[in-house]
C-alpha cells in the first residue's frame, strides 16, 4: 500500500521552501511530485516597469546567494544589443568576482551538507572559511553578498594592485585550508555511506533530463558554460571538472574540486589583468533579441531579452540552473529510501529563489 | 549572442523538437512574449554549447502542443508559461491547470501586458 509523505517546505536541511509529494511503499519513494510558489516574486514583469539600468539591481535581486553572475549576464545581453564593447579591465574584474560568488556558494552549500550528515564541526569550519571570501566581497566591493558591481558598460568599482595582492594571499591561504578539510570529506566513513550511490544520474539522463552544472557534470556530461569563453573567460586555461558515477557524491566532489579551480582562476586573472578603464559611457536604447549565457555556481545560467528601442524592455526571460536541476531530481528520487531524500534533494544544491523568481 | 530563429506552425513543432532530440540536442528553455494579439513561443536548444532556437507563434486563445511527450523537462516551463500568460498545452504530461507557482485565487495571467482575467475555457482568458 502506498503512502504520501509530505517532504518540505519548511524542513531542516532545506535553506529555502521546496516540496515535494513523495509517494512511498514502505520505506522507499516510488514517485516525488514538486508543488512551487512559496517565493515567486515575478521579478521577470518589472520589466515593463523599470528601465534597463534598474533592471541590474532587480536581477541581483533573483538569487540571494550569486547576485553578480545574475546583473553579469544581463548586462552581456543589453551590451550585446547595443553592441558596447566593455573594456577590458572591467571584464577581468567581472569574472573575479564571479569565482568569488561561485566559491563562497560552493562553501555554503558544503556547509549545508556537513549540517545535513551531522557534522557540526565541518559545518562551522567551512562557514568560517567561507567568511574570508566574503571579507572580500566586503572590502572590494562594499557589500558581502549583493555587491551591485556590474552596470551595463562596465563596472562601477575598480580593485587597487594592494586589493589584488591581498586577493591571491586571501586564495592562497583558502587552499591550504581547503586541504585539511578535503582528508575529512574523502576519508569519512558518514559521509560516503550518506553520499555513495545515493540519487543516482546517469549520463544519459543528465544529458535528456536538462540537468545543469555540477549535476550534469558529476553525472560524466563536460559542459561548463565557461568553456565558451565569454568575457575574460577567454584568457583562462582551465576545463571543466568532471565525475562519472552520478551519485550525491559524485556533486559533492565535483563542487568541492571546483572550489580549487575557482582559485586557480582567480589567480590567473589577476596575474593578467590590464590596466585600464572600468566603464564606457552608455547612450541610447537596446533594440533586438539576444540570448546569453554564463556559468553560475548551481550552473547554466540564460537570459533571453528582447527590446524594441524604447525605455523599458519588452521581455526578461531568465532560465535559472535549478529550475533545469528539478526534473532530475524527480528522476533521482524513485527508488530511494526515505532517509536519504534529504540528502540528495541537498546535492543538487537547490535554490528556490532562482528558480521561482 | 544574438541569435537567429527557424519558424514553425503548431503542426510542425512536435516533429521539429523530435528530430533535435534525435540529433543529440537538449532543451534548455522555453521563453513566452507577448506581442499583443499573439505570443511568440521560443524554444532553446543546446548541443556542446552551441544554441539552435525555434519559434512559433501563437494567437492568443489557441492551444500551443507540448513538448513535454519529448523533452520531459518542458513540463515545468509549460506550466510557468501557462501560469505566466495562459497559454494552454495540448498533451502536457503533468498539468497543474494554471496553479503551479499561483494560487486559484489569482484571476489574472500576471505577464500579459494588456491583463485580463482567467477564463473557465482552455486559452480564451488570454
Amino acid at each position: 500500500m502506498s503512502t504520501i509523505v509530505p517532504f518540505g517546505p519548511q524542513h531542516p536541511v532545506l535553506p529555502e521552501p521546496l516540496h515535494l509529494k513523495l509517494v512511498l511503499e514502505d520505506e522507499i519513494v516510488k514517485e516525488a511530485l514538486p508543488t512551487l510558489g512559496y517565493v515567486h516574486r515575478g521579478l521577470e514583469t518589472l520589466a515593463s516597469i523599470r528601465d534597463m539600468d534598474q533592471m541590474v539591481q532587480i536581477v541581483e535581486r533573483v538569487c540571494g546567494i550569486c547576485s553578480c553572475i545574475h546583473a553579469h549576464t544581463y548586462c552581456m545581453c543589453v551590451e550585446g544589443m547595443m553592441g558596447i564593447e566593455v573594456p577590458q579591465r572591467a571584464d577581468f574584474l567581472r569574472i573575479i568576482w564571479s569565482e568569488l560568488h561561485r566559491m563562497h556558494s560552493h562553501m555554503l552549500w558544503l556547509g549545508l551538507l556537513a549540517d545535513a550528515l551531522g557534522m557540526e564541526s565541518l559545518f562551522m569550519h567551512v562557514w568560517r572559511l567561507r567568511e574570508r571570501v566574503m571579507d572580500v566581497a566586503e572590502a572590494t566591493a562594499g557589500n558581502r553578498v549583493i555587491i551591485s558591481v556590474n552596470k551595463i558598460g562596465g563596472v562601477r568599482r575598480n580593485m587597487s594592485p594592494d586589493q589584488l595582492r591581498w586577493i591571491v594571499q586571501v586564495v592562497d591561504e583558502l587552499e591550504t585550508e581547503l586541504d585539511k578539510i578535503k582528508s575529512v570529506l574523502t576519508n569519512d566513513y558518514t559521509v560516503k555511506k550518506r553520499t555513495v550511490g545515493k540519487g543516482v544520474l546517469t549520463y544519459q539522463q543528465a544529458y535528456e533530463l536538462g540537468a545543469a552544472g555540477p549535476q550534469l557534470r558529476g553525472s560524466g556530461v563536460a559542459q561548463d558554460m565557461r568553456m565558451t569563453g565569454y568575457s575574460a573567460y577567454k584568457y583562462i586555461d582551465f576545463a571543466p571538472v568532471v565525475e562519472k558515477d552520478g551519485d550525491s557524491w559524485a556533486r559533492t566532489m565535483v563542487r568541492f574540486r571546483e572550489l580549487y579551480q575557482s582559485i586557480d582562476i582567480v589567480r590567473q586573472l589577476i596575474a593578467k589583468i590590464p590596466d585600464g578603464e572600468i566603464a564606457v559611457k552608455v547612450k541610447g536604447k537596446p533594440s533586438g533579441e539576444i540570448v546569453c549565457r554564463s556559468e553560475q555556481p548551481r550552473g547554466e545560467l540564460m537570459y533571453y531579452v528582447k527590446a524594441s528601442g524604447d525605455k523599458y524592455l519588452d521581455r526578461v526571460r531568465i532560465r535559472t540552473p535549478t529550475f533545469a536541476n528539478v526534473p532530475p531530481l524527480l528522476a533521482m528520487l524513485p527508488g530511494c529510501e526515505m532517509a536519504d531524500v534529504t540528502v540528495i534533494a541537498l546535492s543538487i544544491d537547490p535554490c528556490i529563489s532562482c528558480t521561482e523568481r | 549572442m544574438a541569435f537567429e530563429t527557424k519558424n514553425l506552425t503548431k503542426n510542425q513543432l512536435v516533429g521539429e523538437v523530435l528530430a533535435l532530440k534525435n540529433q543529440g540536442y537538449r532543451l534548455v528553455t522555453m521563453s513566452c512574449v507577448d506581442l499583443g494579439e499573439s505570443f511568440d513561443l521560443l524554444y532553446h536548444f543546446d548541443r556542446e554549447t552551441q544554441l539552435v532556437h525555434l519559434r512559433l507563434t501563437l494567437p492568443k486563445g489557441e492551444v500551443a502542443p507540448s513538448i513535454s511527450g519529448v523533452y520531459f523537462a518542458a513540463l515545468l516551463i509549460e506550466n510557468e508559461t501557462r501560469d505566466h500568460f495562459g497559454v494552454i498545452f495540448d498533451g502536457l504530461v503533468l498539468d497543474f491547470g494554471g496553479n503551479f507557482y499561483l494560487e486559484e485565487e489569482v484571476k489574472k495571467y500576471p505577464f500579459c501586458k494588456v491583463t485580463v482575467g482567467k477564463s473557465e475555457t482552455a486559452g480564451e482568458g488570454a
